[in-house]
């Protein structure tokens, strides 16, 4: 029987939870992997190696970054999931601040605090196989690759924008019927376009789609009434340290 | 020639009012037909099951622009009275997403044809014609139309320019015209086929006077000449095959988001993807979905996508849909709904494109 790990690093835990939301796959899904190391589930973890390694989080300490070649070394398949294991996440801010000034202020004993200057994806560390956008992931794309994986095909992860998921779904575009500032034009899709299917515009958690034109986006959105502070808050929180341009 | 008084009665015309609209409705629907047309819905006019008249978007009316949409309220209560919403009549003849066959580990299995039979309520002649020609690829059971002839273009419409309005060509069973002024809320109701005309027996009309049909020549003619676009006046498909090298394409990548919505709201872009899937229980499915020249997946071939630059896949889009779809169904593929258009975020307007093009050369007159 395969097995499977989970793994986490700097992160909120919300994206390994997808896995247990999977609550009506959850009991056929036991059936045909064997879960070695899913801390959220059991504190009982077995070695290695791992047939499928999920990892969460981004690499922000030194002790991160040893961990995932370790973790890479013993899995034949590293799957990443999050915008923080593939962008850094939220706390890739850190990118463009001090990270001194941080801990000086945040901490008694800043001296105590062993943290790297940068947030960064797993990929910036090692290979990784395959990639799940979003803040949190999409439950639907996470069994796309499990059960990709055990059946030994290429799982379906179109890297397009989010528009096309939201034409198929017949959404209206909130953009164009209302003038409500979306990201979607230049999002990765994978969420089947969940905010404007509830009257939202996207605010690009799946992070940048492959060759976005975010450049021809940012005027468009002005034009919705975005400010030059909001525009830098969605382009820069879920996926701050992508490639948008 | 004789001239006959406005009375006279003109051969299989009739006159419908709201009550016998309503009824032929309910006449398609009790024909175990799947009666679609425009419902207010989401702040846009979209597609939807109708079950009666009052589904319609009666006193709705839309105002376009690239990149804009807005509904708006109209002085009267024409329900036919607006242009080419956000939707298209391809989502029912060729669903976004459908089901190829699938295996439950015994076998294969082709997938069930849909036993729909729709009745496609209100469509407009730009659609009647993307209708053929989406269906000379796609196939599949003819729908029922009842078309509606367009008196009040949009400011994103160009049907004329392609030929495929403001009046109803083929491929009708009935065509309406609707009128609202001091005499009446009505639809002047021409069959185009004997079913369409036997359904006409069984819904309550009178008969069309020379003046309902005169009338409506005239709405029909006069809208021809308030199209917001125009096509340039060349053969297109000569300036998109003169102008495979031209640095406009390039102009036009820094505007465009190759988000793919100009492809999924066309009313006879039909490429697809097929995906598989399978589940935990060794079931596997392979599906259809529909795809986008714009993805950069697209163009994958061995090794790599062939066409990565915005340029290159804003060019191949505007290329087959004015050009190479005559070489491959002898015939434009572009229809003049301006859906592209209105819903293209960036507002790049196809006529505007070809009109850059006719200018810097290329093309002949």
């Amino acid at each position: 029987m395969p097995t499977i790990a989970v793994w986490k690093f700097t992160s909120c835990d919300g994206c390994q939870l997808t896995l247990l939301d999977c609550e009506d796959e959850l009991l056929p899904l036991a059936d045909q992997v064997h879960i070695a190391h899913f801390l959220e589930v059991t504190g009982a973890s077995e070695p290695g190696p791992y047939d499928i390694s999920i990892v969460e989080g981004s690499v922000t300490t030194p002790e991160e970054a040893e961990r995932i070649r370790w973790i890479r070394e013993q899995s034949a398949m590293l799957v990443v999931v999050g915008a923080c294991a593939t962008s850094g996440g939220v706390q890739a801010l850190r990118n463009f601040a001090d990270v001194d000034e941080f801990r000086s202020i945040v901490y008694a004993s800043p001296e105590h605090i062993s943290a790297l200057d940068t947030s960064t994806p797993i990929s910036a560390h090692v290979a990784v196989d395959h990639e799940l956008r979003g803040c949190p992931i999409d439950r639907g794309q996470l069994l796309e690759v499990i059960t990709a994986l055990l059946a030994g095909r290429a799982p379906d992860l179109p890297d397009t924008s989010v528009c096309t998921d939201c034409k198929r779904r017949g959404l209206t575009c909130v953009m164009v019927s209302r003038g409500t500032p979306c990201l979607g034009p230049v999002t990765h899709a994978g969420c089947g376009a969940l905010c404007p299917a509830v009257d939202r515009g996207c605010y690009g958690c799946f992070g940048p789609m492959t060759r976005p034109n975010a450049p021809a986006l940012v005027p468009l959105l002005k034009r919705t009434g975005m400010s030059d502070d909001e525009l830098e808050l969605v382009f820069r929180t879920f996926n701050a340290n992508a490639e948008w341009t | 020639m004789t001239i006959g008084s406005d009375l006279e009665v003109v051969d299989m015309d009739v006159v419908l009012d709201l009550r016998g609209l309503d009824a032929l409705i309910r006449v398609l629907a009790q024909d175990g037909r799947v009666v679609v047309g425009p419902v207010l819905r989401d702040d846009a006019i979209t597609l939807a099951e109708l079950g009666s008249a009052d589904d319609l978007p009666g006193g709705w009316g839309v105002e376009t622009g690239p990149g804009h949409y807005r509904v708006r309220r109209r002085e009267d209560e024409a329900v036919f009275g607006h242009s080419a919403g956000p939707q298209s009549w391809k989502r029912f003849l060729h669903p976004p997403r459908r089901a190829l066959l699938s295996s439950d580990g015994t076998g294969f299995h082709a997938a069930p044809e849909s036993p729909v039979s729709y009745a496609f309520f209100g469509v407009r002649p730009c659609d009647l014609a993307a209708i053929t020609k989406l269906r000379q690829v796609v196939g599949g059971p003819a729908p029922f139309v009842v078309a509606a002839q367009c008196t009040e273009p949009g400011e994103v419409c160009f049907c004329s320019s392609m030929g495929c309005g403001p009046g109803a060509g083929s491929g009708y069973d009935i065509a309406l015209t609707e009128r609202v002024d001091g005499d009446g809320h009505r639809f002047l109701a021409t069959s185009g086929t004997e079913e369409g005309a036997a359904v006409l027996t069984r819904v309550p009309s009178r008969p069309a006077a020379r003046h309902d049909v005169e009338l409506a020549d005239r709405d029909v003619a006069a809208a021809a000449g308030r199209m917001g676009r125009s096509m340039p006046e060349v053969d297109l498909r000569d300036l998109l095959a003169a102008n495979r090298d031209s640095a406009h394409w390039e102009a036009v990548a820094e505007r465009c988001l190759t988000c793919g919505n100009c492809t999924m709201v066309c009313p006879t872009c039909f490429c697809v993807s097929v995906e598989d899937r399978t589940d935990l229980d060794g079931n596997a499915e392979r599906a259809q979905r529909w795809a986008s020249c714009f993805e950069i997946d697209f163009s994958y071939l061995h090794g790599g996508a062939v066409r990565t630059s915005g340029a290159s896949r804003y060019r191949q889009w505007m290329t087959h849909k004015l050009g190479t779809w005559h070489d491959q169904f002898g015939t434009s593929g572009c229809v003049g709904c301006g859906r592209c258009i209105a819903w293209c975020p960036a507002g790049i307007d196809i006529t505007e494109e070809a009109a850059a093009l006719a200018r810097t050369g290329g093309g002949r007159p």
